[in-house]
């Protein structure tokens, strides 16, 4: 008996160890091969549009580079943050916003950007700090595209009466229904401030005085039991398709994304959208030759217009406006759904991430204690 | 046993037990038990390593985090000494400001500036803006100092900073766990509750535990039948049960959540039939999800095996002969299970109670999809604090409350009802 056990033990322990010579050997044969960027964006039909657009052709044109797409660009700052205070950066360029960017570079985690020198001129030679629209560019931040959040709803109205203002997201009267909203104080309090008759350009003014701010949350009460909080981006379209809610916010390509792929019947309302730019930051990462590289290419005049073909997201550069073209796959014209397309762009907030940045800690605890109450 | 001296047998030496080398037997029985310890702390001593470094020394850390507060004293010093001399009231004088100047320049220069004006954004709102700003003009200034600041941002008036700059300009701070408590400071550096509409965490705290208890109630009620049926059946059927039980056990956490939303949605599964049914009308579909109640049914759902489990391990230990005796002197089926066999299967509810509670207090993925705005509970405020606001000594504070409530109440019911817990 003990023999036989003995031997089973050896067994065991010799496999463990061939097992581990393999791993180790078939790692280093990796390493060996390949240099790999790990790029971190937004995941789903977004990272796919910049698969399509930069990285494969990139690829193509350094076989000797792997990039890894990493889902983690929701939570962008909190990784660069623990990533740079463990000392072991593990991204090499990552896709945030540009309110996070303007933190990110402030607390010295990521690499300031000389953008003339290291950006692709466009094509009739401008540099690329004046082709990239005025005030899109920060100290740290590489734009790409500029998206919106909008008010969508389904199209089952009844009565040719069908909604077509954010007014309309806070009449019960003439829309009732449930209303999904995400679950934090930004969109909705410019919102509700829009609605109840401030101009999109002076939103921002009224909500940094006391007073603004319980106007804009008075008004929200009228809605408040008609309204279903979502945290995650994908739960707004599932919410409106489930039949759950009338009226839900989110992301622009989102929505164009389940009306045009998916055949959802939504509207999106383009009324007061909330409009934003969305780019790149460079971490301090090994592998900062082959990232500065890669953002020369993939930010030029070209290949942000390609991003536009499978993705309804306007392109930083006023130089590759011109340049968008159908979609790749459904041969749709790119150029009416993007937010900024002049059908769209009528009444507009821009979002103010300075304001953000003062106010939010307030604002969201005030908001979490609201959604309580 | 009677020794005379010179004619010990040689297993004695000065009348002490010797072994068969002439060693002390008695020294040579504590080397062989040190061994067998050694052995066995050998033996634990990967497993405690790995405890060590992937779980003592994280929470401690996370707990330090919450009084760990070295960026004003690192990033602006001798602005802190120079505020030892300010009269609390009035604006600082010129000395201050001069201070403040050089130190802000030199942390834009060090990129500190951007953790400096977070921190003290988390404090007074529009700080981090005033910071940002004024650090960058503050290199080209000239002396006197005070009216530029003045002009820069109007926060530089109020005399508020200020006392917020001494209040944090210590090493070690207690204002995350004010904040954690729904407290504040007001101008006279009391502590005292934040504005009715500003109140969130006491409030979830409560809810938290509320929750929690109500759903290790319904575990208890839905669990006790299955494990008593189970422990009774004869093996093959027991079995089926069993999988039956460790089937959902098995299945990932996300799958069972996704579930529970499409049967509980108001156009779902459970409302739909009663619809067909006619037991509703179409226009009053119950609200099951997107609040309290989906919580509560799909925590109790999720958590069920964790109660059952403990039961039957426990029930299965119990004589089926105590009840048929308890019978036979004369009781009924209610008193012989009342009397006999329901006290001797409290370690289980003990076991399935303890766990299930202290699992539900720490959910998050689950209130989070289904729970809506009521549902919610402290784990989910945790985790945005540690994702989304990035106030990281905030969410320490109250995951550390969190943890020493745990405790407590642990502690509390080892002393109410011992510590006999049967796991699995």
């Amino acid at each position: 008996m003990e023999s036989t056990s003995k031997r089973f033990l050896w067994i065991i322990i010799a496999l463990a160890i061939a097992a581990l010579v393999i791993v180790v050997l078939v790692m280093s044969n990796i390493e060996d091969r390949r240099t790999s960027l790990t790029i971190v964006s937004w995941g789903g039909a977004y990272t796919t549009s910049q698969q399509r657009a930069y990285h494969d052709p990139w690829m193509a044109m350094n076989p000797d580079v792997q990039i890894v797409n990493d889902d983690g660009s929701a939570n962008a700052l909190a990784g660069l943050r623990a990533q740079s205070q463990a000392g072991n950066v593990t991204w090499d360029l990552v896709d945030m916003l540009p309110s996070d960017a303007q933190l990110a570079c402030d607390e010295g985690i990521i690499m300031p950007i000389n953008h003339d020198a290291m950006l692709a001129p466009a094509p009739d030679g401008t540099p690329a700090s004046r082709d990239f629209f005025a005030g899109s560019l920060g100290e740290c931040f590489i734009p790409q595209i500029v998206y919106s959040t909008v008010l969508t709803t389904t199209s089952q109205w009844t009565g040719g009466n069908s909604p077509s203002t954010i007014k309309d997201l806070f009449d019960l009267e003439n829309f009732p229904g449930r209303r999904a909203l995400q679950d934090r104080p930004g969109t909705n309090l410019e919102w509700a401030l829009y609605a109840d008759g401030v101009h999109p350009d002076d939103v921002y003014d009224v909500l940094s005085t006391p007073r603004g701010v319980d106007r804009a949350f008075a008004k929200l009460d009228t809605i408040k039991d008609q309204i279903i909080f979502w945290t995650e981006g994908a739960q707004a379209p599932q919410l409106l398709a489930d039949g759950e809610v009338v009226f839900a916010t989110g992301y622009n390509g989102r929505m164009f994304e389940a009306i045009e792929v998916e055949g959802q019947s939504f509207e999106i309302i383009y009324d007061g959208q909330i409009v934003e730019w969305d780019g790149w930051v460079v971490p301090h990462g090994p592998n900062v030759d082959a990232v500065m590289d890669y953002l020369f290419f993939a930010t030029d005049t070209q290949r942000l217009a390609d991003q536009a073909r499978y993705i309804p997201y306007g392109p930083a550069r006023a130089s590759s406006a011109p340049l968008v073209g159908n979609h790749a796959d459904l041969g749709i014209d790119m150029n009416q759904h993007m937010p900024t397309a002049p059908s769209n762009y009528f009444a507009p907030i821009n979002l103010d991430n300075d304001f953000w940045a003062d106010y939010g800690d307030e604002l969201r605890e005030r908001f979490a204690s609201w959604m309580l109450q | 046993m009677q020794t005379i001296a010179g004619s010990e047998p040689e297993y004695m030496k000065n009348g002490q037990l010797v072994t068969a080398d002439g060693r002390l037997l008695i020294d040579s029985l504590k080397t062989a038990e040190r061994r067998r310890k050694f052995v066995a702390f050998a033996f634990a001593f990967p497993l405690l390593m790995f405890l060590m470094v992937s779980f003592i020394v994280p929470i401690v850390q996370m707990m330090w985090r919450s009084v760990d507060n070295p960026t004003l004293v690192n990033t602006i010093p001798n602005t802190l000494l120079e505020l030892t001399n300010w009269d609390g009231q009035n604006l600082p004088n010129e000395a201050m400001f001069a201070a403040l100047a050089a130190e802000l320049a030199m942390a834009q220069q060090n990129r500190q500036v951007g953790s400096l004006a977070v921190r003290m954004n988390y404090e007074i709102s529009a700080a981090r803006g005033a910071f940002i700003q004024t650090a960058r003009q503050v290199g080209g200034w000239e002396a006197p100092f005070k009216e530029q600041f003045l002009d820069a941002h109007r926060i530089w008036n109020d005399p508020e900073v200020y006392r917020i700059m001494i209040r944090e300009g210590r090493l070690l701070t207690s204002s995350y766990f004010i904040s954690a408590t729904d407290r504040t400071f007001d101008a006279d550096g009391n502590i005292v509750l934040q504005p009715e509409n500003r109140r969130i965490y006491i409030r979830l705290f409560g809810r938290t535990f509320g929750m929690s208890l109500a759903i290790l109630v319904f575990t208890l009620i839905l669990g006790f039948p299955i494990a008593f049926w189970m422990a009774h059946l004869p093996m093959r059927y027991a079995n089926l049960l069993m999988i039956m039980v460790l089937l959902p056990f098995w299945t990932s956490l996300l799958v069972r959540t996704t579930a529970w939303i499409v049967l509980l949605q108001q156009e779902g599964v459970i409302n739909s039939s009663l619809v067909a049914v006619g037991l509703l009308d179409d226009a009053h579909r119950l609200p099951l999800m997107y609040n309290m109640t989906g919580t509560v049914i799909a925590m109790t759902h999720i958590l069920l095996p964790f109660m059952v489990l403990p039961l039957y391990s426990v029930m299965k230990t119990i004589p089926p002969s105590y009840l048929r005796a308890a019978r036979s002197l004369g009781a009924n089926n209610w008193t012989a299970f009342r009397r006999v066999y329901f006290p001797q299967t409290l370690p289980g509810i003990g076991a399935g109670g303890v766990l299930v509670f202290i699992i539900a207090i720490g959910y998050y993925i689950t209130p989070a999809l289904v729970g809506g705005q009521s549902g919610r509970m402290i784990s989910n405020m945790i985790a945005f604090h540690m994702q989304n606001s990035l106030n990281w000594g905030l969410a320490a504070a109250l995951a550390t409350i969190l943890l020493v409530s745990v405790l407590i109440l642990y502690w509390a019911y080892n002393k109410l009802v011992g510590a006999d817990i049967k796991l699995g």
